[in-house]
Protein backbone atom coordinates (compact mmCIF):
# COMPACT_ATOMS: atom_id res chain seq x y z
CA UNK A 1 0.00 0.00 0.00
CA UNK A 2 2.39 2.68 -1.10
CA UNK A 3 3.19 5.21 -3.77
CA UNK A 4 6.11 4.09 -5.88
CA UNK A 5 7.08 7.50 -7.25
CA UNK A 6 7.14 11.16 -6.23
CA UNK A 7 4.25 13.46 -7.07
CA UNK A 8 4.70 15.14 -10.50
CA UNK A 9 7.25 12.60 -11.73
CA UNK A 10 7.33 12.06 -15.48
CA UNK A 11 6.05 8.59 -16.34
CA UNK A 12 5.76 6.56 -19.54
CA UNK A 13 3.14 3.87 -20.29
CA UNK A 14 3.65 0.75 -18.19
CA UNK A 15 5.35 2.48 -15.28
CA UNK A 16 4.08 1.20 -11.92
CA UNK A 17 2.67 4.08 -9.88
CA UNK A 18 1.14 2.49 -6.83
CA UNK A 19 1.06 -0.85 -5.10
CA UNK A 20 -2.10 -1.84 -3.26
CA UNK A 21 -5.75 -0.87 -3.22
CA UNK A 22 -6.60 2.66 -4.33
CA UNK A 23 -9.06 4.41 -6.64
CA UNK A 24 -7.61 4.87 -10.09
CA UNK A 25 -8.01 8.11 -12.05
CA UNK A 26 -7.31 9.19 -15.61
CA UNK A 27 -4.68 7.51 -17.77
CA UNK A 28 -4.02 4.58 -15.44
CA UNK A 29 -4.94 0.91 -15.33
CA UNK A 30 -4.76 -1.85 -12.79
CA UNK A 31 -2.43 -4.76 -13.43
CA UNK A 32 -2.57 -7.40 -10.71
CA UNK A 33 -1.87 -5.52 -7.45
CA UNK A 34 -0.36 -2.51 -9.16
CA UNK A 35 -1.59 0.70 -10.74
CA UNK A 36 0.26 1.55 -13.95
CA UNK A 37 0.30 4.51 -16.34
CA UNK A 38 -1.21 4.30 -19.84
CA UNK A 39 0.13 7.58 -21.18
CA UNK A 40 3.20 9.78 -21.08
CA UNK A 41 2.51 12.32 -18.34
CA UNK A 42 2.96 13.55 -14.81
CA UNK A 43 1.83 11.32 -11.96
CA UNK A 44 -0.63 12.86 -9.53
CA UNK A 45 -1.16 11.32 -6.09
CA UNK A 46 -4.26 12.45 -4.26
CA UNK A 47 -5.43 11.38 -0.84
CA UNK A 48 -7.33 8.39 -2.17
CA UNK A 49 -6.69 8.39 -5.89
CA UNK A 50 -3.81 8.07 -8.31
CA UNK A 51 -3.92 9.55 -11.80
CA UNK A 52 -1.65 10.74 -14.61
CA UNK A 53 -1.87 14.19 -16.17
CA UNK A 54 -1.29 13.32 -19.81
CA UNK A 55 1.19 15.40 -21.79
CA UNK A 56 0.20 13.75 -25.05
CA UNK A 57 -3.41 12.71 -25.58
CA UNK A 58 -6.03 12.90 -28.27
CA UNK A 59 -9.47 14.40 -27.81
CA UNK A 60 -11.92 12.29 -25.83
CA UNK A 61 -15.39 13.75 -26.45
CA UNK A 62 -17.52 14.34 -23.35
CA UNK A 63 -20.98 15.84 -22.95
CA UNK A 64 -20.76 19.59 -22.47
CA UNK A 65 -17.51 20.10 -24.39
CA UNK A 66 -17.25 23.10 -26.69
CA UNK A 67 -15.69 22.02 -30.00
CA UNK A 68 -14.65 23.60 -33.28
CA UNK A 69 -15.18 21.30 -36.26
CA UNK A 70 -15.59 21.09 -40.02
CA UNK A 71 -18.70 19.88 -41.82
CA UNK A 72 -17.50 17.00 -43.99
CA UNK A 73 -20.75 15.45 -45.17
CA UNK A 74 -24.50 15.96 -45.28
CA UNK A 75 -26.76 13.02 -44.48
CA UNK A 76 -30.53 12.73 -44.30
CA UNK A 77 -31.45 15.18 -41.55
CA UNK A 78 -27.94 15.55 -40.20
CA UNK A 79 -24.55 17.05 -40.87
CA UNK A 80 -21.42 14.97 -40.24
CA UNK A 81 -18.78 17.04 -38.47
CA UNK A 82 -15.09 16.21 -38.12
CA UNK A 83 -14.04 17.13 -34.57
CA UNK A 84 -10.65 15.33 -34.47
CA UNK A 85 -12.06 12.54 -32.30
CA UNK A 86 -11.94 8.79 -32.92
CA UNK A 87 -15.35 9.04 -34.58
CA UNK A 88 -17.06 11.85 -36.45
CA UNK A 89 -19.85 13.80 -34.76
CA UNK A 90 -23.44 14.26 -35.92
CA UNK A 91 -25.33 17.55 -35.96
CA UNK A 92 -29.04 16.87 -36.37
CA UNK A 93 -31.37 19.40 -37.98
CA UNK A 94 -33.39 20.11 -34.78
CA UNK A 95 -30.11 20.95 -33.02
CA UNK A 96 -29.18 23.42 -35.74
CA UNK A 97 -32.36 25.36 -36.62
CA UNK A 98 -34.60 24.64 -33.63
CA UNK A 99 -37.29 23.10 -35.85
CA UNK A 100 -38.13 19.52 -36.77
CA UNK A 101 -36.61 18.01 -39.91
CA UNK A 102 -38.65 18.27 -43.08
CA UNK A 103 -37.54 16.93 -46.44
CA UNK A 104 -38.02 20.33 -48.10
CA UNK A 105 -35.33 21.96 -45.93
CA UNK A 106 -32.38 23.01 -48.06
CA UNK A 107 -29.62 21.78 -45.78
CA UNK A 108 -26.59 23.15 -47.70
CA UNK A 109 -28.02 26.64 -47.40
CA UNK A 110 -27.85 26.32 -43.61
CA UNK A 111 -24.47 24.57 -43.38
CA UNK A 112 -22.48 23.36 -46.36
CA UNK A 113 -19.58 20.93 -46.66
CA UNK A 114 -16.37 22.74 -45.71
CA UNK A 115 -18.04 25.13 -43.26
CA UNK A 116 -16.49 25.49 -39.82
CA UNK A 117 -18.81 25.41 -36.81
CA UNK A 118 -18.45 26.18 -33.14
CA UNK A 119 -20.67 23.63 -31.42
CA UNK A 120 -21.38 22.00 -28.12
CA UNK A 121 -21.51 18.24 -27.47
CA UNK A 122 -24.97 17.71 -26.01
CA UNK A 123 -24.95 13.94 -25.91
CA UNK A 124 -23.11 10.76 -26.79
CA UNK A 125 -25.42 8.23 -28.39
CA UNK A 126 -25.38 4.50 -27.67
CA UNK A 127 -22.52 3.95 -30.11
CA UNK A 128 -20.71 6.82 -28.41
CA UNK A 129 -21.04 9.06 -31.45
CA UNK A 130 -20.97 12.67 -30.27
CA UNK A 131 -24.20 14.61 -30.91
CA UNK A 132 -23.67 18.32 -31.45
CA UNK A 133 -25.81 21.40 -31.10
CA UNK A 134 -25.26 24.91 -32.45
CA UNK A 135 -28.22 26.41 -30.62
CA UNK A 136 -26.88 28.80 -28.03
CA UNK A 137 -24.79 31.87 -27.47
CA UNK A 138 -21.52 32.07 -29.40
CA UNK A 139 -22.30 28.82 -31.21
CA UNK A 140 -22.93 28.30 -34.91
CA UNK A 141 -21.30 28.72 -38.29
CA UNK A 142 -17.97 30.53 -38.35
CA UNK A 143 -17.90 33.44 -40.76
CA UNK A 144 -14.71 35.25 -39.73
CA UNK A 145 -11.24 34.29 -38.52
CA UNK A 146 -9.15 31.14 -38.84
CA UNK A 147 -8.39 28.03 -36.82
CA UNK A 148 -5.11 26.66 -35.51
CA UNK A 149 -4.41 23.31 -33.87
CA UNK A 150 -3.35 22.75 -30.28
CA UNK A 151 -2.62 19.57 -28.32
CA UNK A 152 -6.02 18.66 -26.76
CA UNK A 153 -4.45 17.48 -23.49
CA UNK A 154 -2.88 20.91 -22.98
CA UNK A 155 -6.13 22.87 -23.44
CA UNK A 156 -6.56 23.41 -19.64
CA UNK A 157 -3.23 25.26 -19.62
CA UNK A 158 -4.32 27.48 -22.53
CA UNK A 159 -7.51 28.38 -20.67
CA UNK A 160 -5.80 28.76 -17.30
CA UNK A 161 -7.39 28.87 -13.89
CA UNK A 162 -10.86 30.41 -14.39
CA UNK A 163 -9.81 31.46 -17.86
CA UNK A 164 -6.90 33.60 -16.65
CA UNK A 165 -4.51 32.64 -19.46
CA UNK A 166 -6.89 33.11 -22.37
CA UNK A 167 -8.23 36.36 -20.89
CA UNK A 168 -4.68 37.67 -20.68
CA UNK A 169 -4.16 36.93 -24.39
CA UNK A 170 -7.54 38.48 -25.23
CA UNK A 171 -6.63 41.69 -23.39
CA UNK A 172 -3.11 41.91 -24.79
CA UNK A 173 -3.99 41.22 -28.41
CA UNK A 174 -7.61 42.36 -28.72
CA UNK A 175 -8.51 39.22 -30.69
CA UNK A 176 -11.60 37.08 -30.28
CA UNK A 177 -10.56 33.55 -29.37
CA UNK A 178 -12.79 30.48 -29.16
CA UNK A 179 -11.11 27.41 -27.71
CA UNK A 180 -12.50 24.03 -28.69
CA UNK A 181 -11.80 21.22 -26.24
CA UNK A 182 -10.83 19.18 -29.31
CA UNK A 183 -7.72 21.28 -29.80
CA UNK A 184 -8.90 23.63 -32.52
CA UNK A 185 -8.59 27.28 -31.61
CA UNK A 186 -10.56 29.88 -33.54
CA UNK A 187 -8.87 33.28 -33.75
CA UNK A 188 -10.38 36.46 -35.12
CA UNK A 189 -8.59 39.78 -34.79
CA UNK A 190 -9.05 43.23 -36.26
CA UNK A 191 -5.57 43.33 -37.78
CA UNK A 192 -3.04 40.78 -39.02
CA UNK A 193 -0.54 41.89 -36.34
CA UNK A 194 -3.01 41.15 -33.54
CA UNK A 195 -3.67 37.69 -34.93
CA UNK A 196 0.03 36.91 -35.34
CA UNK A 197 0.65 37.95 -31.75
CA UNK A 198 -2.12 35.67 -30.48
CA UNK A 199 -0.82 32.74 -32.54
CA UNK A 200 2.75 33.08 -31.31
CA UNK A 201 1.58 33.33 -27.68
CA UNK A 202 -0.55 30.20 -28.09
CA UNK A 203 2.34 28.34 -29.69
CA UNK A 204 4.58 29.32 -26.77
CA UNK A 205 2.00 27.88 -24.36
CA UNK A 206 1.95 24.64 -26.31
CA UNK A 207 5.74 24.33 -26.21
CA UNK A 208 6.07 25.11 -22.52
CA UNK A 209 2.80 23.81 -21.08
CA UNK A 210 4.56 21.40 -18.71
CA UNK A 211 6.99 23.90 -17.16
CA UNK A 212 5.90 25.87 -14.08
CA UNK A 213 5.49 29.65 -13.99
CA UNK A 214 3.84 29.66 -17.41
CA UNK A 215 1.46 32.59 -16.83
CA UNK A 216 4.28 34.96 -15.91
CA UNK A 217 6.38 33.89 -18.85
CA UNK A 218 3.53 34.37 -21.30
CA UNK A 219 2.77 37.78 -19.80
CA UNK A 220 6.39 38.81 -20.28
CA UNK A 221 6.39 37.37 -23.80
CA UNK A 222 3.28 39.32 -24.79
CA UNK A 223 4.84 42.51 -23.40
CA UNK A 224 7.96 41.89 -25.46
CA UNK A 225 5.93 41.28 -28.61
CA UNK A 226 4.03 44.53 -28.06
CA UNK A 227 7.27 46.49 -27.67
CA UNK A 228 8.69 44.97 -30.84
CA UNK A 229 5.61 46.06 -32.75
CA UNK A 230 6.02 49.68 -31.63
CA UNK B 1 22.21 -5.20 -49.86
CA UNK B 2 18.79 -6.51 -50.47
CA UNK B 3 16.80 -6.99 -47.29
CA UNK B 4 14.89 -9.93 -48.69
CA UNK B 5 15.98 -12.79 -46.52
CA UNK B 6 17.39 -15.74 -48.38
CA UNK B 7 15.00 -18.59 -48.01
CA UNK B 8 17.85 -21.06 -48.05
CA UNK B 9 19.87 -20.40 -44.94
CA UNK B 10 22.81 -22.61 -44.22
CA UNK B 11 21.06 -25.53 -42.68
CA UNK B 12 23.21 -26.95 -39.95
CA UNK B 13 22.53 -29.45 -37.25
CA UNK B 14 25.74 -28.68 -35.39
CA UNK B 15 24.75 -28.66 -31.75
CA UNK B 16 27.96 -27.39 -30.22
CA UNK B 17 28.42 -23.67 -29.90
CA UNK B 18 31.97 -22.49 -30.37
CA UNK B 19 33.21 -20.80 -27.24
CA UNK B 20 35.19 -18.00 -28.73
CA UNK B 21 35.80 -14.38 -27.84
CA UNK B 22 36.37 -13.39 -31.46
CA UNK B 23 34.82 -10.03 -32.30
CA UNK B 24 32.12 -9.76 -34.98
CA UNK B 25 32.55 -8.31 -38.45
CA UNK B 26 31.77 -4.82 -37.19
CA UNK B 27 33.87 -5.15 -34.04
CA UNK B 28 31.00 -5.83 -31.64
CA UNK B 29 30.93 -8.35 -28.80
CA UNK B 30 28.50 -11.28 -29.12
CA UNK B 31 25.97 -9.71 -26.74
CA UNK B 32 26.41 -6.11 -27.83
CA UNK B 33 23.74 -4.01 -29.54
CA UNK B 34 24.44 -1.59 -32.33
CA UNK B 35 24.44 2.09 -31.31
CA UNK B 36 20.81 3.28 -31.08
CA UNK B 37 19.44 6.79 -31.35
CA UNK B 38 15.72 7.53 -31.00
CA UNK B 39 13.97 10.86 -31.34
CA UNK B 40 10.25 11.43 -30.78
CA UNK B 41 7.90 14.04 -32.24
CA UNK B 42 9.86 14.66 -35.44
CA UNK B 43 6.90 15.09 -37.81
CA UNK B 44 4.68 18.08 -36.95
CA UNK B 45 1.86 16.98 -39.27
CA UNK B 46 1.49 13.52 -37.73
CA UNK B 47 -0.34 12.89 -34.44
CA UNK B 48 2.77 11.11 -33.20
CA UNK B 49 6.12 10.30 -34.75
CA UNK B 50 9.58 8.92 -34.11
CA UNK B 51 12.90 8.50 -35.86
CA UNK B 52 15.27 5.68 -35.03
CA UNK B 53 18.84 4.92 -36.01
CA UNK B 54 19.81 1.37 -35.09
CA UNK B 55 23.31 0.95 -36.40
CA UNK B 56 22.96 1.85 -40.07
CA UNK B 57 19.20 1.29 -40.10
CA UNK B 58 17.28 4.54 -40.38
CA UNK B 59 13.51 4.44 -39.95
CA UNK B 60 10.90 7.18 -39.76
CA UNK B 61 7.50 6.35 -38.25
CA UNK B 62 4.33 8.45 -38.25
CA UNK B 63 1.15 7.61 -36.31
CA UNK B 64 -2.29 8.96 -37.18
CA UNK B 65 -5.42 8.45 -35.17
CA UNK B 66 -7.48 7.08 -33.63
CA UNK B 67 -9.63 8.25 -36.51
CA UNK B 68 -12.63 7.19 -38.56
CA UNK B 69 -11.90 4.00 -40.50
CA UNK B 70 -12.10 3.95 -44.26
CA UNK B 71 -13.28 1.72 -45.86
CA UNK B 72 -15.87 1.45 -43.11
CA UNK B 73 -16.60 -2.24 -43.65
CA UNK B 74 -13.16 -3.13 -42.24
CA UNK B 75 -13.85 -1.42 -38.91
CA UNK B 76 -14.55 -3.58 -35.88
CA UNK B 77 -17.61 -2.87 -33.73
CA UNK B 78 -15.89 -3.49 -30.40
CA UNK B 79 -12.40 -2.13 -30.85
CA UNK B 80 -10.01 -0.14 -32.99
CA UNK B 81 -7.87 -1.59 -35.74
CA UNK B 82 -4.12 -1.11 -35.66
CA UNK B 83 -3.06 -0.78 -39.27
CA UNK B 84 0.68 -0.81 -39.93
CA UNK B 85 2.33 -0.04 -43.21
CA UNK B 86 5.94 -1.06 -43.64
CA UNK B 87 7.72 0.38 -46.60
CA UNK B 88 11.30 0.50 -47.78
CA UNK B 89 12.37 3.53 -49.76
CA UNK B 90 13.87 2.76 -53.17
CA UNK B 91 17.18 4.24 -51.99
CA UNK B 92 17.28 2.30 -48.71
CA UNK B 93 19.20 -0.59 -50.24
CA UNK B 94 21.64 -1.14 -53.04
CA UNK B 95 20.73 -1.93 -55.78
CA UNK B 96 17.60 0.24 -55.91
CA UNK B 97 14.44 -1.45 -54.72
CA UNK B 98 11.08 -1.11 -56.43
CA UNK B 99 8.84 1.23 -54.45
CA UNK B 100 5.80 -0.96 -55.08
CA UNK B 101 4.60 -2.80 -51.96
CA UNK B 102 5.96 -6.34 -52.00
CA UNK B 103 4.84 -9.54 -50.36
CA UNK B 104 7.55 -9.01 -47.73
CA UNK B 105 6.29 -5.46 -46.95
CA UNK B 106 2.78 -6.77 -46.39
CA UNK B 107 4.05 -9.48 -44.08
CA UNK B 108 6.20 -7.17 -41.99
CA UNK B 109 3.33 -4.66 -41.72
CA UNK B 110 1.12 -7.43 -40.41
CA UNK B 111 3.81 -8.69 -38.03
CA UNK B 112 4.30 -5.14 -36.71
CA UNK B 113 0.62 -4.74 -35.90
CA UNK B 114 0.57 -8.15 -34.21
CA UNK B 115 3.60 -7.18 -32.13
CA UNK B 116 2.10 -3.83 -31.08
CA UNK B 117 -1.56 -4.79 -30.59
CA UNK B 118 -1.14 -6.47 -27.16
CA UNK B 119 0.30 -3.22 -25.80
CA UNK B 120 -2.45 -0.88 -27.04
CA UNK B 121 -5.87 -0.38 -25.40
CA UNK B 122 -7.72 -0.91 -28.67
CA UNK B 123 -11.06 -1.53 -26.96
CA UNK B 124 -11.24 2.15 -26.01
CA UNK B 125 -11.79 3.29 -29.59
CA UNK B 126 -14.43 1.09 -31.21
CA UNK B 127 -15.01 1.45 -34.97
CA UNK B 128 -11.88 3.53 -35.49
CA UNK B 129 -8.38 2.97 -36.80
CA UNK B 130 -4.87 3.79 -35.67
CA UNK B 131 -2.55 4.08 -38.63
CA UNK B 132 1.18 3.45 -38.26
CA UNK B 133 3.35 4.30 -41.25
CA UNK B 134 6.93 3.07 -41.09
CA UNK B 135 9.33 4.21 -43.80
CA UNK B 136 12.74 2.58 -43.94
CA UNK B 137 15.19 5.18 -45.20
CA UNK B 138 18.28 3.01 -44.90
CA UNK B 139 18.38 -0.73 -44.24
CA UNK B 140 21.11 -2.82 -42.68
CA UNK B 141 19.47 -5.93 -41.22
CA UNK B 142 16.80 -6.01 -38.54
CA UNK B 143 14.53 -3.33 -39.94
CA UNK B 144 11.40 -4.98 -38.56
CA UNK B 145 12.75 -4.68 -35.02
CA UNK B 146 13.79 -1.07 -35.66
CA UNK B 147 10.29 -0.31 -36.99
CA UNK B 148 8.62 -1.82 -33.93
CA UNK B 149 10.90 0.16 -31.59
CA UNK B 150 10.17 3.43 -33.38
CA UNK B 151 6.44 2.68 -33.76
CA UNK B 152 6.10 2.20 -29.99
CA UNK B 153 7.67 5.59 -29.31
CA UNK B 154 5.48 7.18 -31.99
CA UNK B 155 2.31 5.62 -30.51
CA UNK B 156 3.13 7.04 -27.08
CA UNK B 157 3.90 10.39 -28.72
CA UNK B 158 0.45 10.27 -30.35
CA UNK B 159 -1.13 9.95 -26.90
CA UNK B 160 -2.55 6.50 -27.50
CA UNK B 161 -3.14 4.63 -24.22
CA UNK B 162 -0.75 1.68 -23.85
CA UNK B 163 -0.16 -1.07 -21.32
CA UNK B 164 3.59 -1.00 -21.79
CA UNK B 165 6.24 -0.10 -24.33
CA UNK B 166 7.26 -2.75 -26.83
CA UNK B 167 10.98 -3.19 -27.38
CA UNK B 168 12.25 -5.42 -30.14
CA UNK B 169 15.54 -7.02 -30.98
CA UNK B 170 16.88 -10.05 -32.84
CA UNK B 171 19.33 -12.73 -31.79
CA UNK B 172 20.79 -15.44 -33.94
CA UNK B 173 23.55 -17.87 -34.71
CA UNK B 174 26.49 -17.06 -36.92
CA UNK B 175 29.55 -19.29 -37.33
CA UNK B 176 28.23 -21.53 -34.57
CA UNK B 177 28.07 -18.63 -32.12
CA UNK B 178 24.94 -17.06 -30.60
CA UNK B 179 24.92 -13.31 -31.14
CA UNK B 180 22.64 -10.35 -30.45
CA UNK B 181 21.20 -7.81 -32.91
CA UNK B 182 22.25 -9.22 -36.27
CA UNK B 183 23.45 -6.91 -38.99
CA UNK B 184 22.70 -7.44 -42.66
CA UNK B 185 25.79 -9.59 -43.36
CA UNK B 186 25.21 -11.75 -40.28
CA UNK B 187 21.55 -12.07 -41.17
CA UNK B 188 22.37 -13.46 -44.59
CA UNK B 189 25.44 -15.55 -43.76
CA UNK B 190 24.24 -16.89 -40.43
CA UNK B 191 22.56 -20.14 -39.53
CA UNK B 192 19.53 -18.65 -37.75
CA UNK B 193 17.81 -15.37 -36.92
CA UNK B 194 15.22 -14.96 -34.14
CA UNK B 195 13.48 -11.55 -33.96
CA UNK B 196 11.70 -11.00 -30.64
CA UNK B 197 9.42 -8.19 -29.44
CA UNK B 198 8.95 -7.91 -25.71
CA UNK B 199 7.02 -5.86 -23.18
CA UNK B 200 9.61 -5.44 -20.39
CA UNK B 201 7.30 -4.27 -17.57
CA UNK B 202 4.68 -6.95 -18.22
CA UNK B 203 7.36 -9.52 -19.10
CA UNK B 204 5.49 -10.72 -22.15
CA UNK B 205 6.74 -11.66 -25.60
CA UNK B 206 4.58 -10.19 -28.38
CA UNK B 207 6.56 -11.32 -31.42
CA UNK B 208 8.64 -14.41 -32.00
CA UNK B 209 9.83 -15.43 -35.43
CA UNK B 210 12.63 -17.67 -36.58
CA UNK B 211 14.47 -18.08 -39.82
CA UNK B 212 16.92 -20.99 -40.04
CA UNK B 213 17.51 -23.97 -37.79
CA UNK B 214 18.45 -24.10 -34.11
CA UNK B 215 18.47 -26.95 -31.61
CA UNK B 216 15.90 -26.42 -28.82
CA UNK B 217 18.39 -25.41 -26.11
CA UNK B 218 20.06 -22.86 -28.37
CA UNK B 219 16.65 -21.52 -29.39
CA UNK B 220 15.84 -20.86 -25.72
CA UNK B 221 19.23 -19.26 -25.24
CA UNK B 222 18.58 -17.07 -28.27
CA UNK B 223 15.26 -15.87 -26.90
CA UNK B 224 16.83 -14.98 -23.57
CA UNK B 225 19.63 -13.14 -25.34
CA UNK B 226 17.11 -11.18 -27.42
CA UNK B 227 15.06 -10.34 -24.31
CA UNK B 228 18.20 -8.94 -22.65
CA UNK B 229 18.68 -6.77 -25.75
CA UNK B 230 15.03 -5.65 -25.60
CA UNK B 231 15.51 -4.52 -22.01
CA UNK B 232 18.44 -2.34 -23.06
CA UNK B 233 16.41 -0.87 -25.93
CA UNK B 234 13.51 -0.20 -23.54
CA UNK B 235 15.72 2.14 -21.52
CA UNK B 236 16.68 4.04 -24.68
CA UNK B 237 12.99 4.36 -25.66
CA UNK B 238 12.16 5.77 -22.22
CA UNK B 239 14.97 8.30 -22.49
CA UNK B 240 13.78 9.36 -25.96
CA UNK B 241 10.24 9.97 -24.69
CA UNK B 242 11.41 11.89 -21.63
CA UNK B 243 13.94 13.94 -23.59
CA UNK B 244 11.15 15.76 -25.42
CA UNK B 245 10.06 17.22 -22.10
CA UNK B 246 13.51 18.12 -20.73
CA UNK B 247 14.64 17.31 -17.25
CA UNK B 248 12.07 15.72 -14.98
CA UNK B 249 12.78 18.04 -12.03
CA UNK B 250 11.57 21.09 -13.91
CA UNK B 251 8.21 19.55 -14.59
CA UNK B 252 5.11 20.69 -12.87
CA UNK B 253 1.50 20.89 -13.90
CA UNK B 254 -0.59 23.72 -12.60
CA UNK B 255 -4.03 22.33 -13.15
Amino acid sequence: MSALLENRDLVVPGDALYEGRIRIGDNTYRSQERVCATRLGLVNYNKNMVSVIALEAGFNPLTGDLVVGDVIDIGLGKWIVDIDAATNAALNVPDAIDAPFRTDIDMPSILDIGDTVVAKIVDLDRRRTPILSILGRDLGKVTKGFTIRFTPSKIPRLIGRNGSMVNMILRATGCNIAIGQNGRVLINGRTREQEEMAVSAIQKIEREAHISGLTNRVQEYLRQLKEEKR
Amino acid sequence: MSKVKKKTKKRTTKKTTKKTTKKRYDGREANELRPIKIESGVLPNADGSAYIEMGRNKVLVGVFGPREMHPKRFSKPDRATLRCRYHMSPFSVSPRRSPAPSRRDTEIGMVMSWALEPAVFLDRYPRSVIDVYAEVLEADGGTRTACINAATVALVDAGIPMRDLVASCAAGKVDGRLILDLGDVEDKEGEADVPVAYMPKLEKVTLLQMDGVLPPEEFKECINLAIEGCKQIYEIQREALKKKYGITDEEEAEE
